[in-house]
């Protein structure tokens, strides 16, 4: 399956021109044999809204027609999976969420999935929580490459975001991210963009699992968004990534046959899911005494 | 007994490290995406002082927008050394950027004549807020924006006049050390007399910015680092510091946080301005 990652460089606010800008992509990808698209987070509006947020949400089936009048604008006369990162307004609930869209369909857009962000970061230069609510539950869903996964931006940070992801049938992450740069003592990378790296390519080698990252570009007040789109094999290991501030698409090849084989040659899910209970059900973990306090 | 040889850790510093490559190009971005895409607004003024702050910036903006948008403000005052007026134009000839001298002493010493008793710091911050008004002014006539060049170890250290020299709405370097400042300025190719020079604020004859800070950059630059990253005095101080430097350092911080924020206003309402009220810059 052919995928494309958009490192996407908004307009701050400007919902119009930046669903105009998603459409010329489409027009790009239209012709090619892409069946899966993907953007950052925050793509409609950019990602520091601040009180502004509330003004521009939406609630997912709006996001859904939006996107699929663009991508039928195009002409074209095949459907296509689209993912892309959107402020949600769920009946005055706010989140930081990510669709995933399939356009073109004769019956108009279908709704594959919505993910809202869990952990939403709330320290130093982000104030997520401040303005938002987070999600309550990790799930997967069918794309054209398999069951999928998307976690947006700092999900990705926590080990075990992936992990349940993974044992709940991921074969692909999905990873839309709005990461502001820092540390510039790399060599030729931001240290920022050095660590989004190794945890990505960690997360899909531990799992066997496909991981596409698809990067806000362009600065924000002062702080530039650091693109970094990049696409890891089941392996762990860097397909392709763009540089930092470029607006560009990645295109990269997904093959099903190699999350088989990563997982028969170094078969850690497998042994994950073997040995949880005794992990999950240990006394001594909080989480599971706040199971039994349930029960 | 066969004696192991025993690796002792090392006391680790965070590094300042910067590749000049990589911040240059980091930096031109933001020039383009904060003035041109932004504000569209691709023509920058610059208050070009001879120092290495203004040259940095000066060679930023001729990378991000191109010489012929960077109109360099040269604003001596008749006690300015006369190599600030030939530093900055060393940076003009290499850049081939505009530049234009507007001298302030008329302008200064108008208002200084009501104020006799004005000792050095005041006629100090007159002259900077001076230059401050000529900036913008120059700024509306050229179509252009004020291009801010105030490093982060003199933000931090107070050592600047406030609504003067923090007053441009954009600034490519406020979050460079003033050795990192100098680590990039090598790269660019800034001309070494300004590089090697002493930083002075020229607002008074030899004066020099180490002498009126108290300690020396490459040390403040260290010290600053670790507070800002949380370390405690002893901590900073196991790293090979003089512990009255550390104090000097620390209570130069924490005596000038209101001097990086804007004016303190009284909150009456749930609406208040950037406390309930709240908009990005960019927005």
């Amino acid at each position: 399956m052919q995928a494309a990652l958009v490192q996407f460089k908004p307009r701050k606010g400007d919902v119009a021109a930046n669903l105009a800008a998603i459409g010329d992509v489409f027009a790009q990808l239209a012709p090619t044999d892409t069946e899966l698209i993907v953007f950052p987070e925050a793509a409609l509006t950019g990602y520091f809204l601040e009180g502004a947020v509330y003004e521009l949400a939406f609630d997912a089936a709006t996001v859904a027609q939006r996107i699929d009048a663009q991508w039928r604008a195009t002409g074209a006369t095949r459907a296509v999976d689209v993912v892309a990162g959107f402020y949600e307004n769920a009946d005055g609930t706010f989140h930081n969420s990510a669709i995933d869209v399939r356009c073109g369909e004769p019956g108009g857009p279908r709704i594959v999935h919505v993910h809202r962000k869990m952990f939403l970061p709330t320290y130093g230069v982000f104030d997520e929580e401040r303005f938002l609510t987070r999600g309550r539950r990790l799930s997967t869903f069918e794309t054209p490459f398999g069951r999928t996964a998307i976690l947006i931006c700092e999900d990705a940070w926590h080990a075990i975001m992936p992990t349940v992801a993974a044992l709940k049938g991921a074969r692909l992450l999905i990873v839309p991210s709005a990461s502001p740069g820092r540390g510039l003592g790399g060599d030729g990378e931001l240290e920022s963009n050095t660590r989004w790296k190794a945890i990505l390519s960690s997360a899909a080698s531990e799992h066997g699992v496909y991981v596409l990252y698809a990067g806000l570009t362009g600065f924000e007040g002062g702080k530039g968004m650091s693109g970094g789109t990049s696409a890891f094999s089941p392996r762990g290991e860097l397909l392709q990534s763009a540089p930092p501030l470029d607006a560009c698409i990645l295109r990269v090849r997904l093959d099903p046959d190699e999350v088989d084989l990563a997982r028969a040659t170094i078969p850690l899910l497998g042994d994950l899911s073997a040995v949880l209970p005794d992990l999950w059900f240990d006394p001594d973990i909080p989480v599971a005494h706040r199971v039994e306090e349930r029960t | 007994m066969i004696a192991l040889p025993i690796i002792e850790q090392v006391v680790n510093e965070p590094s300042l490290r910067i590749d000049p490559a990589l911040t240059a190009r980091w930096l031109e971005a933001f020039l383009r995406d904060e003035m041109l895409e932004r504000r569209g607004l691709g023509r920058a003024v610059i208050g070009l002082s001879g120092g290495i702050d203004s040259a940095l910036v000066a060679y930023l903006c001729a990378r991000a927008l191109g010489p012929k948008n960077v109109y360099a403000i040269r604003m001596p005052y008749k006690s300015s050394s006369a190599s600030s007026l030939s530093d900055a134009q060393r940076v003009v000839d290499a850049l081939g950027i505009n530049c234009e001298t507007i001298e302030i002493t008329g302008a200064v010493d108008g208002y200084l004549a009501h104020a006799p008793d004005a000792d050095a710091r005041r006629k100090g911050n007159v002259m900077a807020r001076m230059r401050m008004v000529v900036l913008f002014d120059q700024s509306a006539r050229y179509n252009a924006l004020p291009v801010g060049t105030g490093n982060k170890t003199e933000r931090l250290m107070g050592y600047f006049t406030w609504h003067a020299d923090d007053t441009p709405p954009v600034n490519p370097i406020g979050d460079l050390f003033k050795t990192q400042v100098w680590e990039l300025a090598r790269h660019l190719g800034v001309p070494v007399e300004i590089i090697d020079k002493p930083p002075s604020a020229d607002l008074e004859a030899n004066q020099t910015d180490e002498s009126d800070l108290g300690v020396t950059y490459a040390h403040a630059d260290r010290i600053l680092n670790l507070i800002l990253l949380g370390y405690k005095d002893e901590a900073i101080v196991l790293r090979g510091f003089e512990p009255a430097e550390v104090k000097l350092v620390r209570r130069r911080v924490d005596g000038t946080h209101w001097k990086r924020h804007l004016p303190t206003t009284a909150l009456v309402s749930g609406t208040a301005i950037n406390e309930f009220y709240l908009r990005p810059v960019d927005y």
